[in-house]
């Protein structure tokens, strides 16, 4: 059985910035945030926010295509992974990502869907629809515990 | 430590960053003896097939092989060693400290000075060897897939980073928008040449940041639009344009102008807001021929030294053991509970 999803609809840039403020604030040690949409969805953008929420100082949010995975410091630690150039969930692995995505920091893991199978199954999925120039439909579901709450958090702040 | 300088004949520098696994061996006279990557096919034969770039497993298995190497092709034995170099940053953590490790061990037991080296400053340093004379102080700007980074140099060894980009880099968005477009890999290239037969103007798109004093860059919008040229904006009836030929070409050549635009237009900021006088260019987009024309057109009119680093400079690490010489001639060296500072590990500033 499937998990059931939460739609969100975001008629803005600002309308989705102020969304992942929310799931940045709503955050709690140990969360998996797996981001799924095409190049240009906006995913590095709700990163950028969503670190905002969690007390990073956004402007040293930036894409980690290149460089594979970058840490912030917040009011948790946040890992932000980009698995674009990867070739392999291999190549995923041998970054050290299970550790990261066993701590209790907060992981956000960009083009989720290639690294599926090797993502825990207590994860927040966000799949992006792009629904206009700037608006994007949100549609969020939680597979275990701890995301579970955390999307509760997130739907009673919205 | 006490360190005669003038005694020491030969640096051994040591890189494991995301990518290669290298050492160089240069003299005092700055002369590159040795030069060995092991991201060269010849060496995956040696060492026993292609590996994982990114593993730093793959590291621990290549570095003594090619710190060996490096030694056998400069001639000289470990004992001729008078210093040791190693790239701390930037790179993936893992990585990085495998080369560190080998480099403070050998400092140890050879007793011989550590030198810390920043390998972005590198492809900075690389104009300086071209030049073959002082260029420094020098607004410096590496532009790279991972980097578009802006420093302000007073010295062939204080670098301070001034200005970066808040989303993409540079070199990626050109990648991106080439996967866009489905024109191939890398990037770079792809678009160079298929914007040869496409008009500049064709489009207008977006030059984030261009009119701001801001020294950053943001490619994240940039890329957005052409995704939306190309394919059509999400939700309207509005068909795009078919993506013949010509369509395609347009667009590269519309995209690369934007992007080229924007990354001249902080050099010359940097370099206004700075007061410097020569700009030293460095990393892969470099090579790209509308960005140099349009560097030097600026260069001229604002009355500015231009000087941009040869990729055979920035690739092999030599350009890294010249600066380690420079270190090594300030007497900065490095203690040996020295730690790495990954790129990737982003601090509040």
């Amino acid at each position: 059985m499937s998990d059931p999803v939460f739609k969100v609809h975001c008629e803005s840039e600002d309308a989705t910035r102020r969304f992942a403020r929310s799931l940045g604030e709503a955050a709690l040690p140990g969360l998996v945030v797996a981001l799924v949409g095409d190049l240009g969805a906006g995913k590095t953008r709700l990163v950028q926010s969503a670190a905002e929420g969690l007390g990073v100082d956004s402007s040293v949010v930036n894409s980690p295509t290149f460089v594979l995975i970058q840490e912030y410091e917040g009011r948790l630690p946040v890992y932000h992974f980009d698995t674009y150039r990867l070739k392999d969930m291999d190549e995923f692995l041998e970054l050290g990502a299970d550790e990261y995505l066993s701590s209790d920091g907060v992981c956000f893991v960009e083009w989720a869907d290639r690294m599926e199978e090797v993502l825990p199954r207590d994860r927040l999925t966000i799949e992006f629809e792009i629904t206009g120039e700037f608006s994007r439909t949100l549609h969020l579901s939680a597979g275990g515990k701890v995301s579970r709450v955390v999307l509760a958090r997130l739907e009673d702040s919205l | 430590m006490s360190v005669d300088v003038s005694s020491i004949r030969y640096v051994l520098a040591i890189e494991s960053s995301c990518d290669e696994t290298a050492a160089a061996v240069i003299d005092s006279d700055l002369e590159v003896r040795s030069s060995v990557v092991a991201s060269q096919y010849e060496l995956h034969r040696d060492f026993g097939g292609v590996v994982p770039e990114i593993a730093s497993r793959a590291h621990v298995r290549r570095i003594l092989p090619v710190i060996d190497q490096s030694l056998k092709q400069a001639g000289i034995t470990l004992a001729d060693v008078g210093a040791v170099a190693v790239a701390t940053q930037p790179g993936l953590v893992g990585s990085l400290l495998v080369g560190l490790t080998a480099a403070k061990t050998l400092a140890l037991t050879l007793d011989v000075p550590l030198i810390d080296v920043n390998h972005i400053e590198a492809h900075i340093y690389a104009c300086r060897m071209a030049a073959g004379r002082d260029v420094f102080p020098a607004i410096g700007f590496v532009v790279s897939g991972g980097h578009s980074n802006l420093y302000d140099c007073t010295s062939p060894v204080d670098f301070e980073l001034i200005g970066s980009t808040i989303d993409d880099a540079a070199g990626e968005a050109f990648d991106k928008v080439a996967q866009i477009l489905g024109i191939g890999f890398p990037g770079g290239p792809a678009i160079q040449r298929v914007a040869e037969k496409g008009n500049p103007k064709a489009i207008r798109f977006p030059r984030t940041f261009l009119k701001e004093d801001r020294l950053e860059f943001s490619f994240s919008g940039l890329k957005t639009a052409v995704l939306y040229t190309a394919k059509g904006v999400p939700g309207s009836t509005k068909k795009p344009e078919p993506l013949t030929e010509q369509r395609i070409a347009d667009i590269a050549a519309s995209f690369q102008a934007a992007a080229v635009d924007v990354l001249v237009a902080k050099c010359e900021q940097a370099l206004r807001q700075r007061n410097r006088n020569r700009l030293c260019v460095g990393g892969g987009v470099a090579a790209n021929v509308r960005l140099r024309g349009q560097l030097e057109r600026m260069a001229k009119r604002i009355g500015v030294e231009l000087h941009v680093a040869p990729m055979s400079l920035c690739t092999d690490n030599a350009a890294m053991a010249a600066i380690a010489w420079e270190h090594l001639r300030r007497g900065r060296f490095a203690p040996l509970d020295l730690d790495v500072t990954p790129g990737l590990v982003r601090r509040k500033r």
